[in-house]
This record gives structure tokens, sequence and C-alpha cells, in this order.
């Protein structure tokens, strides 16, 4: 019990301290789940907007599809990625394997699904009233559509910090991809499994402090985001 | 009246239950027409089908513009306007919602604001224009719904069953609304009701509604 709140001890001296190391670790991991969430969030929220507002052959399993890539398992993201992206691989002349692009791919393959599939249900999930209003008044198709995607921008922003809460989180895949190489590929949680495997706990507890209250922030963000969506009954 | 709606032998079913059955009508006077008749006997789909919300299974809706020979599908649905029974208020303020149809037809700045500003007087919400559309009352709601419909000056402005959510008290000041702009704003109004006091209330042109006919 006691080397465990030394360990907090040692660890909140270190946060506070804003220990180099420490510091490039968490730039490196807000860096790649940004830019994975802005990849997925790109992709993502269209194929959302079509499933959700498009009438097409097939829809219904492509949503079931979708839904089911939503729990896909990270490390077999990481394999798959790591077949394509190694040297033998169809893609290894490109040579992402263990950088932190390839910490990228991984991340937006794992938030895509996320970001599609809250975006189609928030889009689905639209008051058919509001289509009809908009239509009534003149609107294009497209403008209809937009409108639509317009009221449901709470819950798509809840898929978006719902998929910044996986990635953030996420450790199987880049693990893989991105091989934990110190100040080029570390970020927060491979950092947390090699130095607990290492019986370094000061650096893990405080990388998991700072992990945790991330997800603090990101759930409050959540609730704020859901509750000014839900604020108010349709009329 | 530049713009006349001349409905044709509109036949509608759902399911096979017949709705609406070789139902023609001109409205070539201006004023306020009331269609009224009991719950379910079709007064609604007919507006819906004369607004486009819905196609008939048969049968004609023609519109007759003096100033435009050929109307073009938008250019018309620009000129005509539905407010459904439940407005479908959108999840912004109500100035936006006001704003709605200028916004979608490029009309922006100083004009637009003073005619959202004056359509919210008109309707009796301009103190309420920076609040959220949500979260005012169900009969201010409705009242919306006509102002969004209003600013775009439509021609024809189809009402389906406006009051029928509403309470007494908005019941009266949407009446008085409608009598204001058939007045005022010389907008030709075709409403739906069931209830056959108010139709003798405000209706220029009362019209029963009865088996899927217009009588």
């Amino acid at each position: 019990m006691s080397s465990i709140l030394e360990g907090f001890s040692q660890a909140f001296s270190l946060i506070l301290h804003l220990d180099a190391e420490l510091l490039g670790i968490i730039l490196l991991s807000i860096k790649v789940s940004g830019c994975a969430l802005i990849i997925a969030t790109i992709t993502g929220l269209p194929i959302g907007a079509v499933l959700g507002l498009g009438k097409f052959p097939m829809k219904e399993t492509s949503i079931t599809i979708l839904n089911t890539f939503m729990g896909l398992p990270p490390v077999v993201v990481g394999l798959f990625l790591y077949l394509l992206l190694s040297r033998s691989g169809p893609l290894g002349f490109m040579s992402l394997l263990y950088t932190p692009t390839a910490m990228i791919l991984a991340q937006s393959v794992l938030a895509f699904p996320i970001v599609a599939s809250i975006s189609h249900s928030a889009i689905a999930g639209v008051d058919p009233i509001i289509k009809q209003a908009s239509s009534t008044l003149g609107a294009t198709p497209l403008q209809v559509s937009w409108t639509v995607i317009t009221e449901a921008r709470y819950g798509i922003m809840s898929g978006v910090i719902a998929a910044f809460g996986r990635v953030m989180a996420e450790v199987g895949s880049i693990l893989i991809v991105g091989g934990n190489i110190a100040g080029y590929t570390r970020v927060m949680t491979t950092t947390i499994a090699l130095e607990t495997d290492k019986g370094n706990f000061e650096l893990a507890l405080a990388l998991g402090v700072i992990l945790l209250s991330i997800s603090l922030i990101i759930n409050v963000a959540l609730h704020f985001v859901q509750k000014k969506g839900t604020a108010g009954l349709r009329r | 009246m530049s713009l006349r709606l001349i409905t044709t032998d509109i036949y509608k079913s759902y399911n096979g239950n017949e709705v609406l059955r070789d139902c023609s009508f001109s409205f070539e006077k201006s004023g306020i027409y009331v269609l009224t008749g009991h719950n379910g006997c079709g007064k609604s789909t007919f507006l819906r089908i004369c607004a486009f919300v819905e196609q008939p299974d048969s049968g004609e809706v023609q519109y007759i513009s003096n100033d435009e020979p050929t109307l073009k599908d938008l250019s018309l649905r620009r000129r005509i306007t539905l407010v459904l029974p439940r407005a479908g208020i959108f999840n912004t303020t109500v100035f936006n919602n006001a704003a709605y149809g200028l916004k979608i037809r490029g009309i922006r700045g100083s004009e637009a604001r003073q005619r959202v500003e004056r359509v919210l007087d008109f309707v009796g919400l301009g103190q309420k224009k920076d609040q959220n559309a949500l979260t005012v009352s169900s009969g201010e709601a409705q009242r919306l719904g006509i102002a969004r419909a209003l600013v775009i000056e439509p021609e024809i402005l189809f009402l389906d069953e406006p009051t029928a959510s509403v309470d007494q008290k908005n019941t009266g000041i949407i009446e008085e609304i409608i009598r204001r702009m058939k007045e005022e704003r010389k907008v030709t109004i075709i409403m739906t009701t069931h209830d056959r006091e108010q139709a003798s209330r405000i209706a220029d042109h009362l019209l029963v509604m009865k088996d899927g006919k217009i009588n």
C-alpha cells in the first residue's frame, strides 16, 4: 500500500515539474490521436450521412457491418496493418512501419466506424418533421440534407468525442505498428505498459493520472454535448 | 390573386384505403379557404398533396401564374408553403428559425434581419428572438412556424390544423394572425380544421370534405 502511495506521490511530482520526457509523450499522444480523429471524422461523417439520409440497396447490411466494426479488436487492426506496412507487405515500399503515421492510420481505422455509426444514428434519429418543414419552406434536396445534419450536430459531436476517447486509450494496435520507440513513437498508453513491465511505476502512474484526467475531460464534454442536444422538446 | 391553384381528379389511398377520390377544386379567389370535415376525412392529405409534400396516386395539381407562364418546380415551391400541425422547429434561436427560408434563398444581411424582425413582431415573438426555439411554448412554436412561412412572403399559405395542439389563448392569437395575414399581407390562405366553429369564424370560403371529395 505504501509503495502505491509513494508511486502516486512521485507521479504527481513528475506532473508538477512537467518532466520533458513526460511532456513529449503527452504531446505525441495528443498529436497521433488528434490526427486520427480528423481523418476518421472527414471519412466517417459523410458515410454516416449517406447511411442516415439515403435509400439504397444493401443499406441495412452496410449499417450492420459498420456496427460490427465498432467492436474491432485493436490487436487485429494492428496485425493487419503490420502485414500491409511491413517490408514484404503490399505497402511496404512506403516505409511507414514504426512511424507515427502508421499509428495514426491504426487509430483512424479504429475511430472511423465509431464516428460513422454514431453519426448515422444521430442523423437517422432526427425527427422526420424537420425534413418536411425544411422542404415546405423551399429548400433544395441538398439544403434539406444539410438541415438534417445540422439538427444532428450534438449527436455527431458525441460520436467524435467517443471516438477520441477510444483512440486516446488504445494500446494494442499502436504498439504493433508503432513499435514503442522512445522519443519517436512512444505514447502514453504504450509507455504505461512498458514502464509497468519494468516495475517503474512512477512514470506509469503519472501517465495513468493524466490519461484518467483526459478521460474525465472527454466525458464531461460528452455529457455537456448530450445535455445540450436534448435540451427542450421538439415542437 | 396572381397564383391560382387547380386540382383535378386527385386520388390517393394508403394500403388500399381510399382517402381522396376524384377530388377537384379551383382556388381562384383570394381570401381564407377553410377545409373542414371529420378526422381522417383526407383534409391534411389534400393539403400535403397541394404543397408537394406527398404525391397523388393519380390526378393533377396545377398552379397557374399570371406573371410566370411556365412555372419551374423550385420557383413554384418557393411561392407557396405549408405550415405543418407540428411546426418542426429547428434546434436554434427563434430568429434563426424565422430566417431559415431567407437563408436558403441566399438573402442575408440587413434586409433579411429587418424582414425577420418585422415578421416576428407580427406574430408577437419579437421579444423572444434570441431564445432557443425549442424552449418556447407549443402555441409560440406554432406562431413561429407561421412566422417562418410568412418571412418568405408566400402567395399561397397552407395551414394544416394550425390550432390543433395549442391552448385557447393561443388559438385566439393565431386566428387573429390569420385574419391580419389576409388583410395586411394579401396572402391567400388555405387551411384545414376539424373545428366547425373555428371554420365558420374565420372562413371567407368554407369547404367541407366528405367521402374523399370537396363539397
